[in-house]
């Protein structure tokens, strides 16, 4: 609320000598009145009895050690935001990475914010992937993808698996064996599956195929920020 | 080489620079050797430095400083818009303005569509050589 600021009744003569009196500004401010309205005093608050606290009693010892408190923190996490620009199906292009200047469908935004996309694969060997939006142009293109269903797809689906290393003395007797790595069979699926959702929606439209395939450039003479996407 | 195009009341111009850019006007009036009064059907009359005009090879007859509804008309009569289109100048402005205005899959498909051209071109032309030799 604004306090709105109210000139005083009691106006200055010289600086620091109202116009008025005590009693006269007595009378001016209407305390009579109120005075009045409460037979004859002005009305009061009941003191407030404070709740009785057992005291606390002071520790036996103090810890050796100064222990750091943690510091307040009242910055609110808010979900992030997906770019206006983007929605479900929309082709981006892939701007940092390996996989830079190749063109992907959106699938859909997880919840720490990062966009779930895919090549798909099959079309231009980008896989199911994380990215984040800073690192994408969104295009006015889009694939209807209403019937692919990627509610199985969370932050969880690409956390790595931690294996853990045997410790102990064989571990320096034992050759080291340098295992192959190689993408668990179920992920492999899933990107088959995916694929095979969009290969056909991406077919139906024509020449998407082989846009999706080609990689994004700039030529000399080519000014990005006149482009429209 | 002679001139070709003059200043003078009716004839059609391009506004090259300024709140106007791109905006095809008739001049209506000489204000003096800089300035030029300039109209169209859909704009408030203002004056203009000869300097921010392109002059085009379309006029119109029209008498000076006409009421807008006479412009209007000499306009429609003149055929201006229709003329300015079919020149090259225009088409060159409107092939520029959609080019501008493709999205990244329309300039891709640009791209195809003219290999595709080259292609058979070339392929003709290989046939019209073998033919000659």
């Amino acid at each position: 609320m604004v306090k709105t600021l109210r000139a005083s009744r009691n106006k200055d003569v010289v600086r620091g000598v109202g116009r008025y009196g005590r009693s006269k500004m007595y009378h001016k401010r209407g305390l009579w009145a109120i005075k009045d309205k409460n037979g004859g005093s002005f009305p009061t608050h009941e003191k407030t009895v404070a709740a009785e606290v057992t005291p606390v009693r002071a520790p036996k010892f103090y810890p050796a050690d100064d222990v750091p408190k943690p510091l307040h923190k009242n910055k609110v996490i808010n979900p992030p935001k997906l770019r206006s620009s983007i929605s479900a199906g929309t082709i981006l292009i892939l701007l940092a990475g390996h996989f830079k200047g190749k063109r992907v469908v959106f699938l859909k935004q997880l919840e720490s914010g990062l966009l779930l996309v895919t090549g798909p694969f099959k079309v231009n060997g980008v896989p199911l992937k994380r990215v984040n939006q800073a690192y994408v142009i969104a295009t006015s293109t889009k694939v209807d993808i209403s019937a692919v269903d990627v509610a199985k797809y969370s932050d969880a689906y690409f956390k790595r698996e931690v294996t853990k290393k045997k410790k102990g003395e064989s571990q320096f007797f034992e050759a080291e064996k340098e295992e192959e790595k190689s993408l668990p069979l179920e992920k492999i699926e899933d990107q088959k599956a995916i694929d095979a959702k969009l290969v056909p929606l991406i077919e139906a439209v024509p020449e998407l195929k082989s846009y999706l395939a080609s990689r994004f450039g700039l030529k000399s003479g080519v000014k990005p920020h006149e482009l429209v996407f | 080489m002679p001139f070709r195009r003059y200043v003078e009341i009716g004839r059609v111009a391009l506004v090259n620079y300024g709140p106007q850019y791109g905006k095809l006007v008739v001049i209506v009036d000489v204000i003096d050797q800089n300035r030029a009064l300039i109209d169209s059907p859909d704009m408030v009359r203002t004056s203009i430095n000869f300097k921010r005009l392109s002059l085009t090879d379309i006029t119109i007859s029209i008498s000076r400083n006409p009421k807008k509804k006479d412009l209007a008309k000499a306009v429609e009569e003149g055929e201006v818009y229709s003329k300015w289109e079919s020149s090259a100048w225009g088409r060159k402005l409107a092939v520029r303005e959609r080019r501008a205005s493709l999205n990244d899959f329309d300039r891709f498909k640009v791209m195809v569509a003219r290999i595709k051209k080259s292609s058979i071109v070339r392929r003709e032309l290989g046939k019209l050589r073998k033919e000659k030799a």
